[in-house]
């Protein structure tokens, strides 16, 4: 059981998959229509002349392509992921002063579906083809339907336009520079549309999981010795199912860390939230290529890494599973 | 195949959503055709109230919100059956040639798989159709390829599970040449979760596709329900019900499409029927 280690080695492996990245963001740079000095600088006519040249230097465009090739992934693998013309800013600081808030939502939106999708799951199958059963599958059915950002919009029409309740926008109130605990309870107001359109997804994904792992394990025997000693239903559900139904949907919210990274690209957009998700509107907006390129390896990289935290989570949960 | 009927017929939640499906077809087949105006076209006052000129009202340019409405219909599902088809083909031809080669091309080919897959798909659709250009083609290309993983790693699972057994070695020992083998004896048998999947990733390649035009990545010479969307939200406050219409619109089609797929798996698959 030595997780150090384990995780020391699962890092090594998440060095191929990187430099895999880095030649595939040059590939596609290089089969992008144009020339890549241009494409870098957006086809907007806000580039300099002088300003190509830096770009021509700074890639090394001027060489043959196997040596750009070189170029590019050592610039990578030192961490430099180039200069955004449009902030005049480098790439990684940009993306480091926008990942907090990325964490804040996606935290909170699998925080959220998680025990939400559990919640409702575990319901559904404890009243397994009852009406509660039949209202949640309807309400899991719609919610997978729908799309996000679509959800976002008319949360925004009915709690904030409507009701007034939440603010519609941003992050923290414009010019509230309050402290401590009540900056947080603002950041917290302007959380909760987000975070929920953000799960909605994801709490109907884990419900119809959870609703369907936890009727396998009712199945198994040792839940009929369990309710045959006389144990209560209630204690059946939570004590022996819900424990062994939980590992499916760890291993799946640890996987769809990637699909949320991308649906918060279009709630950022849909909230002005300002994470990893809108920088990359921006830059779409902005014809920004370089910093696009940026965000998609270091959105891979967010990847690899809930990967491994997911796979050392799921040791701790069930303890049949050891790591090697 | 009248098993087969019997079998999805009994799912009332899949007769509805062949029905809805059905309905959202016809609209994109003909609906252009007997609905004459063009979704682009400056045809009243901007904001107009639903009348009898205009069954939704006008966007906010004065544009027919219904005319945008049938003609996204046509996108939405063009866009969903191309991709879908793309994806089909490559993750086939992948996961097939992983699974029955098996040895060193499998793993190669799976390291690839794994790598698309460790990309998150919709970043990576933004960037493809960034950086190509926004257009039906670029869109179709990039949704394509973030779907065809799941199609990759289904078909090899199918193919390593099947290439072992009995019917296929005896075709092995009649000499049967692999491409026979592949197409004529193992695919078909591989074919009902093939299926499903496709099916299933129909209604998300139009969830992509609505993201993508929302975000102002769509082709600009077609009306899709996602521009639609993204281009009113700003009068969200004055006019709800322009991004409210073509967003329920995307959710009956996908919803009709996920009840479909859920009717083909218990349909197609044997081993669930009860």
């Amino acid at each position: 059981m030595n997780r150090l280690g384990y995780a020391g080695r699962r890092l090594l492996q998440a060095v191929p998959i990187v430099l895999a990245m880095a030649v595939f963001n040059f590939l596609l740079l290089h089969l992008a229509p144009g020339d890549a000095a241009d494409v870098l600088a957006g086809e907007a006519g806000s580039a300099s002349p002088e300003f190509v040249a830096r770009l021509r230097a700074d890639f090394g465009l001027d060489e043959p392509l196997p040596l750009q090739l070189l170029f590019y992934v050592k610039q990578v693998v030192t961490l430099d992921l180039g200069f955004s013309f449009r902030h005049r800013t480098p790439v990684l600081s940009l993306i480091l002063s926008r990942l907090p808030a990325t964490l804040i939502l996606m935290t909170a939106a699998i925080g959220l579906a998680v025990s939400l999708g559990i919640l409702l799951g575990v319901l559904a199958a404890r009243h397994v083809n009852t009406w509660v059963d039949n209202v949640i599958s309807v309400f899991a059915l719609l919610s997978y339907a729908t799309p996000i950002f679509w959800i976002g919009l008319m949360l925004i029409v009915l709690f904030a336009i409507r009701l007034g309740w939440l603010p519609t926008h941003g992050f923290a109130a414009v010019g509230a520079a309050g402290s401590g605990l009540a900056h947080a309870l603002d950041v917290g107001r302007h959380l909760v549309l987000p975070a929920t359109t953000l799960a909605l997804f994801y709490v109907a994904l884990y419900t119809r999981l959870m609703r369907a792992s936890m009727l396998d394990v009712y199945g198994l025997e040792y839940v009929q010795s369990a309710r045959a000693k006389g144990l209560s239903e209630r204690r059946v559900a939570v004590k022996h199912v819900l424990r062994n139904a939980l590992l499916p949907v760890v291993t799946m919210a640890g996987i769809q860390v990637g699909h949320m990274l991308g649906g918060s690209v279009l709630v950022e957009t849909v909230f002005g939230w300002p994470g990893l998700g809108r920088l990359a509107f921006e830059s779409v907006f902005a014809r920004d290529v370089n910093l696009l390129l940026g965000l998609l390896l270091f959105s891979s990289v967010l990847v690899v890494a809930a990967n491994l935290v997911t796979d050392l989570l799921y040791s701790v949960l069930d303890p049949r599973i050891t790591v090697r | 195949m009248p098993a087969f009927w019997r079998h999805f017929r009994r799912n009332r939640a899949a007769v509805l959503g062949a029905g809805l499906l059905a309905l959202v077809g016809t609209v994109a087949l003909a609906g252009p055709a007997l609905y004459r105006v063009d979704p682009w076209e400056l045809a009243g006052r901007p904001f107009s109230p639903p009348s009898g000129q205009f069954p939704l009202g006008t966007d906010t340019l004065g544009r027919d919100l219904a005319a945008g409405l049938v003609h996204g219909a046509r996108v939405s599902l063009l866009v969903g059956l191309v991709a879908t088809g793309a994806a089909l083909l490559v993750g086939i031809v992948l996961g097939a040639l992983a699974g029955y080669a098996g040895g060193w091309l499998d793993d190669v080919l799976m390291r690839f798989t794994e790598f698309f897959q460790t990309i998150p798909s919709f970043i990576l659709a933004v960037v493809l159709v960034a950086i190509f250009q926004p257009s039906l083609t670029s869109i179709v290309v990039a949704i394509a390829m973030v779907s065809w993983p799941t199609v990759a790693r289904l078909v090899r699972g199918e193919f390593l599970a099947l290439r072992h057994r009995d019917f296929v070695q005896a075709c092995v020992a009649l000499g049967m040449p692999v491409r026979a083998i592949v197409f004529r004896q193992i695919l078909p048998n591989a074919a009902a979760p093939v299926i499903v999947t496709g099916s299933l990733m129909v209604a998300t390649a139009i969830l992509l596709e609505s993201g993508l035009s929302f975000l102002g990545l769509g082709d600009p010479n077609v009306m899709s329900w996602g521009f639609m969307i993204g281009s009113s939200r700003t009068v969200l406050r004055q006019a709800w019900w322009m991004s409210a219409i073509p967003g329920l619109a995307i959710l009956v089609t996908v919803l009709a499409l996920n009840l479909v797929g859920e009717g083909l798996n218990d349909a197609l698959n044997p081993r669930l029927r009860r």
